[in-house]
């Protein structure tokens, strides 16, 4: 398809439409560098998922009811009755956490080889603005099962609005559309969900691609291989994305659903990660359950919240935690890219931050007394210290780099 | 070695899960001990036997208001006339949903809380607490049944199975007051032996486990052939990639 005097129907189309230009662009001739290493999976396996959760979010929207009588029964019913209903709530269940798992490790690999810095740095942002439409997604997805911790979930999440100073409470009335939690909270958030936020992350996704594509990826040398181009005007260590990675990308997807099947026809509920235990009781607004905690993958941020004994403090900092990531385009003001060739102070302040990261989340799922409460304190420490350091550390011209070689290695 | 370390990475990830666990729903009271039911999901016969027990002592109360009888049939092999003949009792028919056929207030006037529909309950309490719970009834003059139980204080629920177990005696710990277990005393048991009355409760643990997911069996035998499939394609794919990049250096 590379002939773009092509006649026929191909041909026929393209005079009316830029079909053979756009696959040239985008895939036969976008070159991306050869070195890309298991780190470069998780791009291609995030729309892998994003499509699973939209296919099997269709066929659940056939039959869930958004009705607090009837939410968690017609979800139990589509578990029960709806043939093959119960393939698609768990593919749907393990898609969400399966989202934050490549999500994560995608942003880390951002973090590992620099793929932030410049002229990266829209690039970053509007993968940030992904990760928060996917929070607000997940968030609001979570909630419509109806089940105790969906609605005590919603419940601390919401309030956190209230700690706002001054319009707080007629906030949080205005966002649940009610006094307290309830079928109109439901009915928004299920809308929302289904279609308004799918839309946005939609459109993101593409304009992610659209940008990559733009500026070229980064690779884990952390150099551009548009600076060194062959006679034929081709990066010499760059390669056609389609057929090398196309099919690179082939062998992640096999190995990807693997692991997603085992959980999906195994371990669906993941050992009540994916889904809590509360959550297979219908959400009743008289009874409190024992423990209330958000999913996983929220759980580093809900240990920073617990770390602040201040309400309002104590939600700011979690929302920084989160907001702080879109400026590290600026905050880090190293001119070397990648984890190879930057300063020993990086790598180990990139090791703790993921450290950090880790334990918060554990933190986060555990009652916040104790042992949680001192790690959840000192974590969040460190884990707003690794944005200090790296200012600190870059600014001031205290990193000592190494060579950065000419060529991608291997 | 670059490859070892990224493989571990990935392994890490995926067992991060399995050491974040969340504390349990239903933690035991200090100096209990669970019961493990050792439900195998694959035995029908138990899950059979079980559901015969459940309607005859427990469906009275409780409903199981998200399984119909005849799916129980076809799950476990069972024809619709003999799910009629030994599981409905009364007008129910056989695609009709287990429910109890207590009225909800008068549940409420008699025990003064409506029994809990039991469809779900070893999703959110697991198995080994609803087994220890059903071996947890114990001798309590002060209770309104007669009976309290070492998993929920001062329950509500009387020890509907004590014509078969007996009313053990409750076993106390070091300081004579906190309950940690329960004792049969030497000839006041029921019909059944001790040994009889475990399995006969972890019986009734596997049909409400069964109940809780029907298609739990089913998924599993399918996700084997599932995972084998994707063994298979991944294998393809990887020598697929092999191939194209041969001249990639």
């Amino acid at each position: 398809m590379s002939d773009n005097n092509a006649t026929g129907v191909q041909g026929w189309i393209d005079a009316r439409f830029p079909m053979t230009k756009t696959w040239n662009e985008h895939l036969a001739e976008y070159y991306a560098p050869k070195n890309f290493n298991f780190w470069y999976y998780f791009g291609s396996l995030a729309m892998l998922v994003l499509v699973i959760q939209i296919v099997s979010g269709i066929w659940l929207t056939m039959y869930y009811k958004p009705t607090a009588a009837e939410a968690f029964s017609s979800v139990e019913f589509i578990m029960r009755d709806v043939n093959w209903g119960w393939l698609m709530r768990y593919m749907h269940t393990t898609g969400a956490s399966a989202f934050f798992i490549v999500v994560y490790l995608h942003m880390f690999r951002g973090l590992m080889y620099g793929s932030y810095q410049k002229p990266r740095e829209l690039l970053w942002i509007i993968g940030m603005l992904i990760y928060l439409v996917l929070m607000a997604e997940a968030f609001m997805g979570y909630v419509l099962p109806w089940g105790q911790m969906s609605f005590w979930g919603a419940q601390v999440i919401i309030s956190l609005f209230g700690a706002i100073p001054v319009i707080g409470e007629p906030l949080v009335v205005w966002i649940q559309g009610d006094f307290m939690i309830s079928e109109a909270t439901l009915g928004r958030l299920f809308a929302l969900h289904v279609v308004a936020l799918p839309l946005v992350l939609v459109a993101l996704v593409f304009v992610h691609i659209v940008a990559l594509h733009h500026v070229g990826s980064n690779n884990p040398d952390g150099i551009e291989i548009k600076q060194n181009k062959g006679a034929d005007g081709k990066p010499v260590d760059g390669i056609p994305f389609h057929p090398y990675y196309s099919v690179k990308d082939l062998v992640g997807i096999g190995v990807f659903l693997i692991l997603f099947a085992a959980v999906v026809f195994f371990a669906p509920e993941f050992y009540g990660l994916f889904i809590e235990r509360p959550n297979f009781q219908p959400a009743d607004p008289l009874q409190t359950p024992a423990s209330i905690h958000p999913v996983w993958y929220f759980t580093p941020h809900y240990a920073i919240l617990q770390s602040i004994p201040h309400a309002l403090s104590g939600v700011v900092a979690m929302f920084a935690a989160v907001l702080i990531l879109f400026f590290m385009p600026w905050i880090d003001r190293g001119k070397v890219r990648s984890i190879r060739y930057r300063g020993l102070g990086f790598k180990v302040a990139l090791i703790l931050f993921a450290i950090s990261f880790v334990v918060l989340g554990w933190c986060g799922t555990q009652e916040p007394a104790g042992l949680p409460v001192i790690l959840g304190r000192i974590f969040s420490v460190v884990y707003f210290g690794f944005f200090v350091f790296l200012w600190v550390y870059t600014y001031f011209g205290l990193e000592k780099t190494k060579p950065v070689p000419e060529r991608v290695t291997h | 070695m670059r490859k070892i370390i990224h493989t571990a990475v990935a392994v890490m990830v995926f067992a991060v899960g399995g050491v974040m666990l969340p504390a349990s729903a239903a933690p035991a009271p200090s100096g209990v001990e669970m019961l493990d039911p050792e439900v195998n999901p694959r035995d029908r016969d138990a899950i059979q036997r079980g559901a015969k027990s459940f309607v005859n002592y427990c469906l009275g109360c409780h409903s199981v208001k998200y399984l119909r009888y005849n799916r129980l049939g076809q799950d476990t092999g069972m024809p619709d006339d003999l799910v009629e003949e030994h599981l409905i009792f009364g007008e129910q028919e056989v695609h009709d949903l287990m429910l109890s056929s207590m009225d909800p207030e008068d549940a409420e006037a008699w025990l003064g809380m409506a029994p809990p529909d039991l469809s779900l309950t070893t999703r959110v309490e697991g198995e080994k607490w609803v087994y220890t719970f059903l071996n947890g009834f114990y001798r309590d003059e002060d209770a309104t049944h007669g009976v309290n139980n070492l998993l929920q204080e001062g329950t509500s629920m009387p020890h509907m199975l004590s014509r078969l177990q007996g009313i053990p005696e409750p076993v106390y710990a070091d300081d004579g007051e906190t309950v940690v277990g329960v004792q049969i005393p030497e000839g006041a048991g029921g019909t059944l032996s001790e040994e009889e009355y475990l399995e006969f409760t972890a019986d009734i643990v596997s049909f409400m486990v069964y109940a809780a997911e029907p298609i739990r069996a089913d998924r599993e035998r399918i996700g084997v052939w599932v995972i084998l499939f994707l063994i298979v394609l991944t294998v393809i794919f990887y020598f697929l990639k092999r191939e194209y990049w041969k001249d990639i250096h």
